[in-house]
């Protein structure tokens, strides 16, 4: 009991600290990529949107397969990882959290892009009419107007991250303490028939996630069906 | 001095002007909707880019070939049509965000001042969300103030307001300009507002300027394509020149003509400003010493011009240094024989004072 406890928090430790650290480099690498698809009317717009999205449709295993065969010996950017002397990335903590940058990307990219879309392009001229810079206008006028859709854009990235399954298995294995996180432990424990234990850990992801939709749902606008839907999109007067 | 001229297609209309505007007092960009107006405004503020064109304000060079100043290297201020405050900033944040972006050296208008002259200070605390449309606009004109600019553009700054706000923001923008000396421009397709704040007016059709000049000279030419029928008329400006106390009259005069008028308690030698419509000026051959219209003014006829209506015809008489448009019917024009040249009487049955 106490060894099954131990190792169901050491896969919890591990997920939340996947998943911090997935949302936190979602979120540096999605603002330029969501700003960018929000401002733009590049023929290139619709294309890297659809490859965003991919995640959404596609089976997590697709995803990994790919990732495993990319990230393998074999690979293109498994033999670049060999040539810099860092190994190979498939069954690894590091392996991992590039998977989960790709599985988790819709979640963070789409809510920045509606909430920047929703700041418009008006209160971006009317700053640039009052001295200040590109850099100034995103940080003091951009920002703080998309807030409500960043906060959300970090909690969803989060909450799907703790949640991944099928990624993990095929690129991370079910290694404890670099790979194993709460749903792999989860499938262990079913495996083993320890159903109370299993109980415990899907109750865990479910109370978890339930919360963090209905905070997200919350605090949406009314009438907006989408979970991506920009909070900020209110009307203005 | 301001002096543009910007080449710009643009799908419907390519905008081709070329202006040189007073840096004093304020401009009026007058056209119909859809005529370039704003266009031209943007590519004032930088926030459009003509591929081709020269900007200079005051000696500095804005654009000019190659060379752009983007929008927040420019001493420039620009009152949207809506207000476009900043949601997330309380008021008193919004009206310093452009002016803690200045170098002390640079703040030639303090915030005190710029907050006092739209008269503002019972809002600054407040949220955004808790102004009405008129002092939203009167923020974002402070806002555009406190920078300092060389050149305040202002689009339609009253499109989006009811005659009740408006009413409020019109003296606002009135004094700004004595106050603060700064040159506006003011874009609308109202006439009346153009009458009430220009000194000068540009005259804008389908992207090219048609005509410009002061507003006396501009409003009274009948060959210009001015909003016709009840909007006809000309403004003059003066001062306020005689009292008669036991009437509550008062006499305004301008260049050529004086014209008595319920007294506005204003002191004797004040500045005003008049608009003569052409549908409250007849014209007669000889004085008319026993009517009850006061304002007979002797006038010569300048032109005239078929008015909307076939009965009707608009004519320019000239009164010293002022121009007055009269209508009359087209059956008068043949009875009395006006022709250009022929000294006239203009009968003024009223006038409105503008400020």
């Amino acid at each position: 009991m106490d060894a099954d406890w131990a190792a169901d928090l050491q896969a919890v430790t591990l997920t939340l600290e996947l998943a911090a650290l997935v949302t936190v480099l979602l979120l540096a690498g999605g603002m330029p990529l969501a700003w960018w698809l929000a401002r733009t009317t590049s023929r290139w717009k619709a294309p890297l949107s659809a490859v965003v999205a991919l995640p959404l449709v596609l089976p997590p295993t697709v995803l990994g397969f790919y990732l495993l065969m990319l990230m393998g010996p074999h690979g293109i950017v498994g033999q670049a990882t060999q040539a810099l002397g860092l190994g190979l990335l498939p069954f690894t903590f590091t392996g991992l959290v590039i998977a989960s940058m790709l599985y988790s990307m819709p979640f963070v990219v789409q809510p920045l892009q509606a909430a920047f879309e929703a700041v418009g392009a008006r209160p971006m001229e009317a700053a640039a009419t009052l001295r200040a810079g590109p850099w100034e206008r995103f940080v003091h006028v951009a920002l703080p107007l998309a807030r409500r859709g960043i906060v959300t854009a970090a909690v969803l990235g989060f909450a799907h991250t703790v949640g991944e399954f099928g990624v993990v298995l095929m690129i991370g294995g079910n290694i404890p303490g670099a790979t194993r996180v709460i749903s792999t432990q989860l499938y262990n424990h079913v495996e083993a028939f320890e159903y109370a234990a299993a109980h415990r850990l899907a109750a865990l992801l479910l109370l978890f996630s339930f919360a963090v939709l209905l905070w997200v749902y919350w605090r949406r606008p009314h009438g907006s069906a989408s979970i991506v839907a920009a909070p900020d999109a209110r009307p203005r007067a | 001095m301001i002096e543009a001229s910007l080449q710009l297609p643009r799908g419907a209309f390519t905008l081709d002007v070329s202006m040189a505007l007073p840096s004093q007092g304020v401009s009026a960009l007058f056209g119909p909707s859809g005529c370039g107006k704003t266009t031209l405004l943007r590519c004032l503020a930088g926030l459009e880019r003509a591929p081709r064109g020269r900007v200079v304000v005051d000696g500095q060079v804005w654009q000019h070939g190659a060379a752009f100043t983007p929008p927040h290297r420019r001493a420039v201020g620009v009152v949207f049509q809506e207000s476009s405050l900043f949601e997330h900033l309380d008021v008193r944040r919004n009206v310093a965000f452009g002016w803690q972006r200045l170098a002390p050296a640079e703040r030639r208008i303090s915030l005190d001042d710029a907050i006092a002259w739209t008269g503002i200070e019972p809002l600054l605390e407040r949220s955004t969300h808790a102004l009405s449309g008129g002092e939203r606009q009167r923020v974002a004109i402070a806002r555009a103030l406190a920078v300092s600019p060389r050149l305040l553009l202002m689009d339609e700054p009253l499109a989006a307001l009811d005659a009740a706000r408006k009413a409020e923001i019109l003296p606002a923008i009135e004094r700004l300009n004595t106050l603060s000396g700064i040159a506006i421009l003011y874009v609308s397709h109202v006439i009346a507002e153009v009458a009430r704040l220009a000194d000068h007016v540009v005259l804008m059709d389908a992207g090219r300027v048609v005509a410009a000049g002061p507003v006396g000279d501009l409003l009274s030419r009948l060959d210009l394509p001015l909003p016709p029928g009840e909007d006809a008329g000309v403004v003059l400006q003066g001062a306020v020149g005689a009292l008669d106390a036991p009437f509550h009259l008062a006499r305004l005069d301008v260049p050529g003509a004086a014209f008595w008028t319920r007294d506005p308690g204003l002191p004797l030698g004040h500045r005003i400003r008049l608009r003569v419509l052409a549908r409250d000026v007849s014209l007669s051959l000889a004085a008319q010493p026993g009517s009850s219209i006061v304002n007979q003014v002797p006038a010569t006829v300048d032109s005239i011009a078929d008015d909307v209506h076939p009965s009707q015809v608009l004519v320019r008489v000239r009164a010293g240094g002022s121009a007055l448009l009269a209508r009359v019917t087209r059956r008068s024009a043949q009875a009395l024989a006006l022709a250009p040249g022929q000294a006239v009487w203009a009968m003024v049955k009223s006038v409105a004072l503008l400020d």
